[in-house]
């Protein structure tokens, strides 16, 4: 089997499954019981905030553990939002979001809040000047994914963030998609609040992170218990954070080498796809984009019957097609960059990672054009252009 | 999506492909802003009592797998029918065929419904202008 989705998420690093499975059965205690049993819990937990401090140069007191990346992101918006909704209630946002983000600010917008949705270019690089000039007394957060799942698109966060930083309003990123793919510090960013995800880099699915900035005024989002320093209720989910330390651990020392790794493969894939295959868009940044995604639209074809023939030859993609989300719609991130419908229906992405070989890519090389062209062949756009 | 082994194998598999030349009768229906759109082509014969059957037909169509499974399926439903009876092939028949078809994917099957309609009307339709021309 080729596996190449791994932005929709990767497979446990064995050293990850190791570090976490006492935690289960052997060290279960409680972390918020007394005895000497619990404070092992405990202890993981607070070596686990520290790898993961280290991975994005923070202080552990700044991490809070989460559920992933969908309550980090509920928790930053809807806590920042109810935290300062006596200053202003304006909140700015982009329009290829992710909808952990896009549905919780439509969700602020029900209950009175102001979004603005700062549209994008054709790489689905957002619009500076539109973020400027859409900042007013009221607005109190800037909500910018770091990266998009989508097509790869890398933001300029240091400028975003700046913009922020000169009017007084705090900065989010969703960050599910750089955090244990690319090195940064979200000191020099200038990120206040950041949302990362363990089962995007090779840690436990249900379990993530919220980076919150010392001194950010934010509202608890889980209520409950007093852990995570009574910012978030419920009892900790020690193997699962275990496994995010360790595999924060792990992509600390290792990502720079699988970032060439891995981009060689992926450039590879795109030029001999792009070689192979006449009429087709390549989307995304051609320079300011994730090392691993690949993501095009061939024309004439619809996405789930690629994904579909994909899968009958043992190789694992993704779409922004409509058929695979189950609306009429294709996806949100490929409208907002201009494709027309008819050609956003034929998107496919390819994101590759860790287990990814060179034979992987020379199996999509050698499948994809056969697959291309038997559906072209019975596509009435196709043989009538 | 979870499809029917039926489904899987007609999408993997489809009956009466392709472009039809000089066909007697198209139909051209779906949206490309849908993702869905389809044609079938019909050629018009007769039967030994003399009623007008379909000799034969093709189809083409860009979408979904749901998309490419039905248009096979009405394709290979129709053909050989007499044209009245090929009118009442409905998109029942078609999901029956293929063993059912996920909830979001019923209106594939209602498409290869129209189409086919879609493409005996035009065939009806050029036949009396035909006529018109000769009287």
């Amino acid at each position: 089997m080729v596996y190449m989705d791994y932005n929709a998420t990767t497979p446990c690093d064995k050293r990850v499954v190791e570090e976490m499975l006492p935690f289960f059965s052997d060290e279960f205690g409680n972390p918020s019981s007394l005895y000497k049993k619990a404070k092992k819990s405990r202890e993981a937990i607070e070596k686990a905030r520290s790898q993961v401090a280290e991975l994005l140069h923070c202080t552990p007191e700044e991490i809070f553990f989460t559920s992933g990346g969908t309550e980090s992101d509920n928790w930053a918006i809807k806590g920042v939002a109810f935290a300062l909704k006596d200053k202003g209630n304006h909140i700015i946002t982009s329009k290829i979001e992710h909808h952990a983000v896009l549905n919780t600010v439509k969700f602020l917008e029900k209950i009175g809040f102001e979004i603005t949705y700062v549209p994008v270019d054709k790489y689905g690089v957002v619009d500076i000047d539109f973020i400027k000039k859409s900042i007013k007394k009221e607005t109190i957060l800037i909500s910018i994914m770091y990266a998009n799942n989508e097509i790869g698109t890398i933001q300029p966060i240091e400028e975003i963030s700046e913009i922020a930083r000169k009017n007084g309003i705090y900065f989010h990123t969703d960050g599910v998609q750089v955090v244990g793919k690319i090195p940064f510090s979200v000191e020099e960013k200038g990120i206040d609040l950041l949302s990362l995800s363990a089962h995007k880099f090779y840690g436990p699915k249900g379990v993530g992170a919220l980076y919150i900035r010392k001194g950010v005024k934010i509202l608890p989002f889980v209520h409950g218990g007093h852990q995570e320093k009574g910012k978030r209720g419920g009892t900790e989910n020690v193997p699962g954070i275990v496994g995010l330390g360790k595999a924060s651990e792990i992509a600390q020392q290792e990502m720079e080498e699988e970032m060439k790794r891995v981009k060689k493969l992926r450039d590879k894939l795109e030029n001999g796809i792009k070689e192979k295959i006449p009429e087709i868009v390549i989307n995304g940044h051609p320079e300011k984009r994730l090392y691993n995604t690949l993501n095009l639209c061939v024309k004439y074809v619809e996405g789930e019957s690629l994904l579909l023939n994909l899968d009958f030859e043992g190789i694992c993609a993704s779409s922004g097609s409509a058929c695979t989300s189950g609306s009429l719609e294709p996806s949100h991130v490929l409208l907002a960059i201009g494709l027309p419908h008819e050609i956003a229906h034929g998107s496919l992405r390819f994101s590759l990672g860790k287990y990814n070989t060179d034979e992987d890519v020379d199996k999509v090389i050698k499948v994809l054009p056969g697959i291309v062209e038997k559906l072209r062949k019975i596509s009435p756009f196709w043989n009538n252009k | 999506m979870d499809y029917t082994e039926k489904v899987l194998e007609y999408f993997r598999n489809p009956r009466n492909m392709g472009r039809m030349e000089n066909p007697d009768g198209v139909g051209k229906v779906g949206n490309p802003v849908c993702g869905d759109v389809m044609w079938i082509y019909i050629k018009v014969g007769k039967n030994e009592n003399g009623e007008e059957i379909i000799e034969d037909i093709k189809f083409e169509t860009f979408g979904c797998a749901a998309a490419i499974a039905t248009s096979s399926v009405v394709t290979e439903l129709a053909k050989g029918k007499t044209l009245k009876e090929a009118e009442k092939i409905s998109n029942k028949d078609v999901v029956e065929f293929l063993g059912g078809l996920p909830p979001v994917k019923k209106h594939c099957s209602l498409l290869a419904e129209e189409g086919l309609k879609a493409a005996i009307e035009d065939y009806r339709r050029k036949k009396n202008e035909g006529k018109g021309k000769n009287s």
